[in-house]
């Protein structure tokens, strides 16, 4: 039998030709720059925002991903990759303080964002609280979920307060409050495969305590 | 990930346009589904148009009671809404059982609803799939099956249709309103917007090209217990093996919708009236016609249980 | 440092720093994003271009072609690595696989070629332009169609005796009154670990310089070279921090070898990281297996026999999982037998993964025990308790160093409420939900291997550890640490530690449970010859010596411990080697499981609501690090239990659900708050130490006790794992 690969070329749209070179003819009004055409089959495209305080103007192949953007480009390596596909949360980084996987999402949609990694939430010689529990109920063990463990754990205490129900919360009209289960819940977007989940959930338990 | 062009639209019209103008071009929303597929060239769009800023992020209630959500509005925003919270309460519970929480806060309203299988044939391009390329073959019907449907299939696609909100959408009689490149608007109930697969199952809804969802209408709230009961292996995180949204009166009517199963929420109206009978005689007259494979035939008992636990609930 | 008698009192025993509940030493950097892991050196590496490995879209046949032309036209790209370009290439000496396929492929997404390119993106796409035409082989998935032709295995390194034999078993399981004969089978499961298999690989003329992500440096540099075809000490292998292994990164896998040899294409520095959704099917996994189970029991509960017959498969050479090595110690019984057969698949390489042996087989034996302390009626821990043995059953007169299965069975029922439990099954109710008590007994052996650390003491008191031990989530930077600041008197704060190198003195790495023992006997063993130092430079003699707070007291004086250090840098290295002790006793870590359960009795989900693990794994050496991994050991028995499985597509031939949402882990959600007893355990004949390992003894028996507790709950045995809903379901009635 034989096979080649080529057939994994999938959809509709990629008949339409795929080896067309692309001119990149909507940057400059878009972008409101004075961009040059491309006619290398590469597109790049600007975009500003702010991580962890420091803003950067930046002139991206489209396709880098926030996640790539902050790791290989800026080198802010705390947010770690575990998938690229959004099924881990090892990714996670705050954006005008939510929440998203930053392996599912353009560095371009986020024109204007306030970004805030793991480096942004502390130091190790000044510790955010949920770092400094973290560490104290062993949050983690290899480490490499952990930023996006403690990022996650910060927004999720911030969503309770802000009354945000979730799969688990007995009533949707009442506010929800800190039980192990809606942290646990909450939390499940986050894999940790050494297994570090009923510490994260002391960890955030007490944090919440302090902050309450 | 191909390359692509990109570019950011400011309304709704101007995006339908500039999809008309570009060849290969593709709305991002969230992107949660669509960078996924990028990434591994089952999507493969040459230009993108990034309409997350297109103003289509809010909530509204209609002159008639009902509620207009903008195509935009994340699910996070949508399942913790007040009014959604209230009168909607299957929507609401739909949408916190899906994903994560990171994916709910850039997961859109249109986005969700226009999310496609996680078949894991589909999901790689080494694999026959006719959803991915029209006509190779379909490599799960005699595989790894288990998650995938056991209704409205056919003879060359199984995949289901994986996401919660729309199942809720689907028993709430949600409506869709679309704009055109042409600026012509329409509005289109769920099973109008969802194709069968037939022996097409890479045309997977009946929007045209360049179409574009502006919002997403619910009629009135329709009183009585809203359940969402959503059965998979881990607790969280992981998408249904099935999942019921029942809205369910004293009296024992009421309507109910089914995910996982098929390539669209399942609803069946006319079944709804032996909802009074049970789960038994109404989920038969539900799944009548069903073809599943000897892996998901399991399907078929638990659509049956797991109404029969929303009837049980919604005593309590 | 040979260790050749059981340990008698020694610096360790002070218990000053060690066995202290300290939290971990590198925690700061792990939990600010600043530990930096094999993928992100870029303040070593400058400029690299980045590797895209393409794996395999066949499970077995021929590389026909690969038409390079639209890849190599792609921008950015620089160099394209395949096994024609690559020149011959060794497989290594643990892993039988080999690393680029072509033109032969063995299985489904082995790696054929490496694209590099100037930026991620550029290299992604570049690497789907490759045309690759194959010509197809039938091939062998199917572990059950295998079985009966499948040759019993060979004896080696990795691999015990095919058969063991003691007394007459089939005489005696023939005349048992009671008896159970069950087949019992787990699925191909995948490590999972967090952090994909990664590498920045960089050439100086002939010297290559690995940032990778490996459990065993030497192992690492060994297959390195190995497969390259260069010499060991043109190799340097750092890895300082390892995002989980689980013994899927035990050594050397293809993104090392992709990136070492698309830098040398490049000519220049080049990273590769794994595409998750190629992992499962590219590198290694746990192999499925079928279990027969039989044994013998007289009414009072006495096992007269027992035996245990294992199949697994793996790519031709590959080593069996020994699912029999826990049912040749745990129980008494005087006529016993074990086999392991194992059948040639053409699916990835099935290779070791957390407790491999003990946990696979254990999933099946204590099940197996369940069922019979049923037929028995007996309570299953009292049955457990009745079958102790303080001796290897196999070798009458050889004892078990130390053995507390008794104490933690007795300990764990008292903590968990086990007289709560129904005996039978199906019986406790709340609403919709079924409530059941499962319980198991773990045992996992505690190897210890030689080990070596260098020392260094500065002027200021600042005592620095080098070993190429590593840390996967272990604790092994603070074990190390604690136990050099116990040996010199000092305190944590005081001790730099520095692993995963190759240039620092070899230790066995981390795998097989033999990690933390080893790497701190050796440090052990280096400290000792610091001791000696320091007391020489000091002019004190070594036995009035006392190491305490710092400061070094002899005769009438005290003198800063830095003080020996004055003029220079004290430096020294040993080893910790091993005589007979192993051999004469068994040594081997215990445990007790419980847990509960309940499950919906309409669907079928199956939630744990608690979970109980007694360990007795010798000295403790950290009491918080000890626990993390058992309870991170315990949830992925709960993953075992009710969610993992690679599926295997016998037609295409290949894991399916090849990516982190198509095969499921345990989530937040799915892991209750978990209890943890560490029973006191002081085991002198294993070193110095006086420790065994606990992180792989956590994982064994968790799943069985799940199964047993959803048997208790429901009265349905499941024999076949994951026990899933659909399993479930057809039998289960409806209650509430
Ligand atoms: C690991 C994982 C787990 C998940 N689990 C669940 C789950 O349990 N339940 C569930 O329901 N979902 C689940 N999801 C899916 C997730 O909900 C969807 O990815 C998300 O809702 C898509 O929204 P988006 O805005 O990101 O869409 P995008 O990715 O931006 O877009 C999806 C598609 O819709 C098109 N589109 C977007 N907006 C419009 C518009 N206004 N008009 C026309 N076309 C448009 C895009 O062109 C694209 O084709 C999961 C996703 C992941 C990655
Ligand atoms: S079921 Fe549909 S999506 Fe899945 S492989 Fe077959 S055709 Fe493709
Ligand atoms: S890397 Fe983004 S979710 Fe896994
Ligand atoms: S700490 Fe290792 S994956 Fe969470």
């Amino acid at each position: 039998m034989e096979e080649t690969n080529e057939s994994t070329i999938s959809r509709r749209e990629m008949i339409v030709g795929t080896t067309a070179a692309i001119a990149a003819i909507t940057l400059a009004n878009v972008m409101g720059t004075q961009a040059a055409p491309h006619s290398v089959p590469l597109s790049l495209a600007k975009v500003s925002f702010t991580v962890n305080g420091q803003s950067h103007d930046l002139e991206m192949d489209t396709r880098t991903t926030l996640l790539d953007t902050l790791r290989e480009h800026l080198h802010v390596t705390g947010t770690k990759k575990g998938c690229d596909h959004g099924q881990c949360g090892a990714c996670t980084v705050l954006v005008n303080n939510q929440r998203i996987n930053s392996c599912l999402s353009l560095a371009l949609q986020h024109q204007g964002d306030t970004i805030t990694t793991i480096e942004g939430l502390g130091t190790p010689d000044k510790l955010h609280p949920m770092q400094a529990a973290f560490i104290k109920h062993d949050g983690y063990q290899c480490g490499y979920c952990t930023p996006g463990q403690i990022c996650s754990a910060v927004a999720v205490l911030n969503e309770i307060k802000a009354g945000i129900p979730s799969h688990v919360s007995a009533s949707l009209l009442d506010t929800p409050q800190v039980t192990n289960m809606e942290l646990r819940e909450r939390m499940s977007g986050n894999i940790c495969r050494c297994g570090a989940y009923s510490n994260i959930a002391e960890a955030m338990s007490e944090v919440a305590q302090k902050q309450a | 990930m191909k390359t692509f062009t990109y570019e950011r639209a400011s309304t709704p019209a101007e995006a339908a346009a500039a999809s008309a103008r570009t060849p290969g071009a593709k709305f991002l929303a969230g992107g949660t589904n669509l960078l996924d597929l990028m990434k591994l060239e089952i999507e493969a769009p040459q230009h993108i148009i990034d309409i997350g800023k297109i103003g289509l992020n809010k909530i509204e209630s209609t002159p008639t009671g009902g509620l207009r959500i903008g195509a935009l509005v994340s699910n996070t925003n949508l399942a913790a809404h007040p009014i959604v919270r209230r009168d909607y309460g299957l929507l609401a519970r739909a949408l916190l059982a899906g994903a994560s929480g990171q994916l709910r806060n850039k997961a859109t309203t249109a986005g969700n609803l226009l999310q496609r299988t996680r078949c894991p044939y589909f999901y790689d391009t080494n694999q026959l799939c006719n959803k991915r390329v029209p006509g190779s073959g379909c490599a799960a019907i005699a595989g790894f099956s288990r998650q995938l449907g056991i209704i409205g299939t056919s003879t060359s696609c199984i995949a289901t249709y994986p996401g919660d909100m729309a199942v809720a959408m689907r028993a709430l009689d949600a409506t869709v309103e679309t704009v055109k490149a042409n600026g012509a608007k329409r509005t289109l109930s769920l099973d109008q917007l969802y194709r069968l697969p037939g022996q097409t199952p890479h045309l997977e809804t009946t929007l045209e090209k360049n179409e574009l969802i502006t919002t997403v209408v619910l009629p009135p709230p329709v009183g009585g217990v809203h359940i969402y009961h959503k059965v998979r292996d881990r607790s969280s995180y992981a998408f249904a093996l099935v999942s019921v949204g029942a809205i369910l009166k004293k009296d024992g009517t009421g309507r109910v919708a089914v995910g996982g199963i098929a390539p669209r929420p399942w609803r069946i109206e006319s079944a709804e009236p032996l909802l009074p009978s049970g789960a038994k005689a109404f989920t038969a007259q539900l799944l009548k016609g069903a073809r599943p494979t000897k892996e998901n035939e399991f399907k078929l008992a638990l659509v049956e249980r797991t109404l029969a636990a929303v009837l049980n609930e919604a005593k309590h | 440092m040979k260790f050749e008698t059981p340990a008698g009192t020694n610096p360790i025993d002070q218990l000053k720093v060690i066995g202290k509940p300290t939290d971990r030493i590198e925690g700061p950097l792990k939990t600010t994003g600043t530990a930096t892991y094999a993928y992100e050196h870029n303040d070593e590496v400058t400029n690299p271009a980045y590797g895209y490995v393409v794996g395999a879209g066949i499970a077995k046949g021929r590389i026909k072609a690969i038409d390079q032309t639209k890849a190599k036209a792609a921008p950015g790209v620089l160099a394209i690595v395949t096994a024609a370009s690559a020149g011959p290439l060794k497989t290594g000496q643990f892993y039988v696989d080999r690393l680029l396929a072509g033109p032969d492929i063995d299985h489904y997404h082995q790696a054929v070629a490496v694209v590099v390119a100037e930026t991620f993106e550029q290299a992604r796409a570049a690497a789907s332009l490759l045309k690759i035409s194959y010509t197809k082989t039938k091939g062998a998935f199917d572990l059950a169609a295998a079985k009966d032709s499948a040759p019993l295995i060979k004896q080696g390194q990795f691999s015990p005796p095919p058969t063991t034999n003691v007394g007459n078993f089939e005489g005696a399981f023939a005349s048992a009154p009671v008896k159970l004969d069950e087949t019992y089978t787990t699925p191909d499961q995948t490590h999972a670990m967090m952090e994909p298999h990664a590498t920045i690989a960089k050439w100086d003329g002939d010297k290559l310089t690995c940032w990778a992500s490996i459990q065993q440096i030497n192992w690492g540099v060994r297959d390195i070279a190995t497969v390259l075809g260069i010499p060991k000490e043109n190799i340097r292998l750092i890895s300082a921090f390892i995002g989980g292994g689980f013994g899927g990164k035990g050594t050397v896998l293809s993104d090392i070898i992709a990136a070492a040899l698309a830098a040398r294409a490049a000519g220049r520095p080049v990273k590769v990281t794994l595409p998750r959704p190629l992992i499962a099917n590219n590198t290694t996994h746990r192999p499925a297996t079928i279990q027969r189970i039989r044994i013998g029991a007289t009414p009072d509960g006495t096992i007269t026999a027992i035996g245990h017959e294992s199949w697994s498969g793996n790519l031709p050479g590959g080593i069996s999982e020994t699912a029999t090595a826990a049912t040749r110690l745990l129980y008494a019984g005087a006529n016993r037998f074990t086999q392991l057969r194992l059948a040639v698949l053409d699916l990835a390489e099935g290779s070791a993964m957390r407790a491999p042996g003990e946990a696979t087989g254990m999933m099946a034996l204590e099940i197996a025990m369940d069922e019979l302390a049923e037929k028995l009626t007996m309570d299953p821990v009292a049955f457990r308790i009745k079958n102790d043995t303080q001796e290897d059953p196999g070798k009458p007169g050889r004892k078990f160093s130390s053995r507390k299965l008794v104490e933690c069975l007795q300990t764990g029922a008292k903590q968990f409420g086990w007289n709560k439990r129904q005996a039978k099954p199906g019986t406790v109710r709340e609403g919709q939900w079924l409530i059941g008590m499962g319980v198991a007994s773990a045992i996992r052996g505690a190897p210890i291997l030689k080990s070596a650390a260098r020392v260094r003491l500065s002027r200021e008191g600042i005592v620095t550890v080098e070993t190429d031990m590593t840390d996967i989530g272990t604790g092994s930077y603070t074990i190390i640490g604690q136990t050099a600041a116990e040996m010199m008197g000092i305190s944590l704060d005081k001790v730099v530690v520095k692993l995963g190198d190759s240039t620092f003195p070899e230790s066995p790495g981390s795998g097989g449970q033999w990690g933390a023992a080893s790497a701190t006997s050796g440090v052990y063993a280096a400290c000792v010859k610091l001791r000696e130092a320091v007391a020489n430079s000091l002019g004190v003699s070594l036995e009035e010596a006392e190491f305490v707070g710092g400061q070094v007291r002899g005769g009438n004086r005290s003198y800063p411990l830095g003080d020996a250090a004055k003029a220079t840098e004290l430096v020294v290295q040993d080893e910790m080697t091993y005589g007979t002790l192993s051999r004469e006793y068994a040594q081997d870590a215990f445990g007790a499981h419980f847990v509960e359960v309940g499950v919906n009795s309409y669907t079928g989900e199956i939630r744990v609501r608690r979970m109980l693990a007694v360990c007795h794994a010798g000295r403790i050496l950290n009491p918080k690090a000890a626990r993390s991994q058992v309870i991170g050991a315990m949830t992925m028995g709960v993953g075992a239990a009710l969610m993992e499985e690679l599926v295997v597509d016998k037609q295409v031939g290949f894991f399916v659900n090849h990516d982190l949402a198509g095969y499921e882990v345990p989530v937040h959600a799915d892991i209750p708050h978990q209890e943890v007893v560490l029973l006191e355990d002081l085991d002198p004949t294993m070193s110095p130490m006086k420790a065994k390992g606990i992180g792989e003894l956590g994982i064994v028996g968790v799943a069985a006790a799940v199964a047993n507790a959803v048997y208790n709950a429901t009265g349905i045995r499941v024999r076949e794992y994951p026990i899933t809903l659909d399993k479930l379901i057809g039998k289960l009635s409806i209650n509430g």
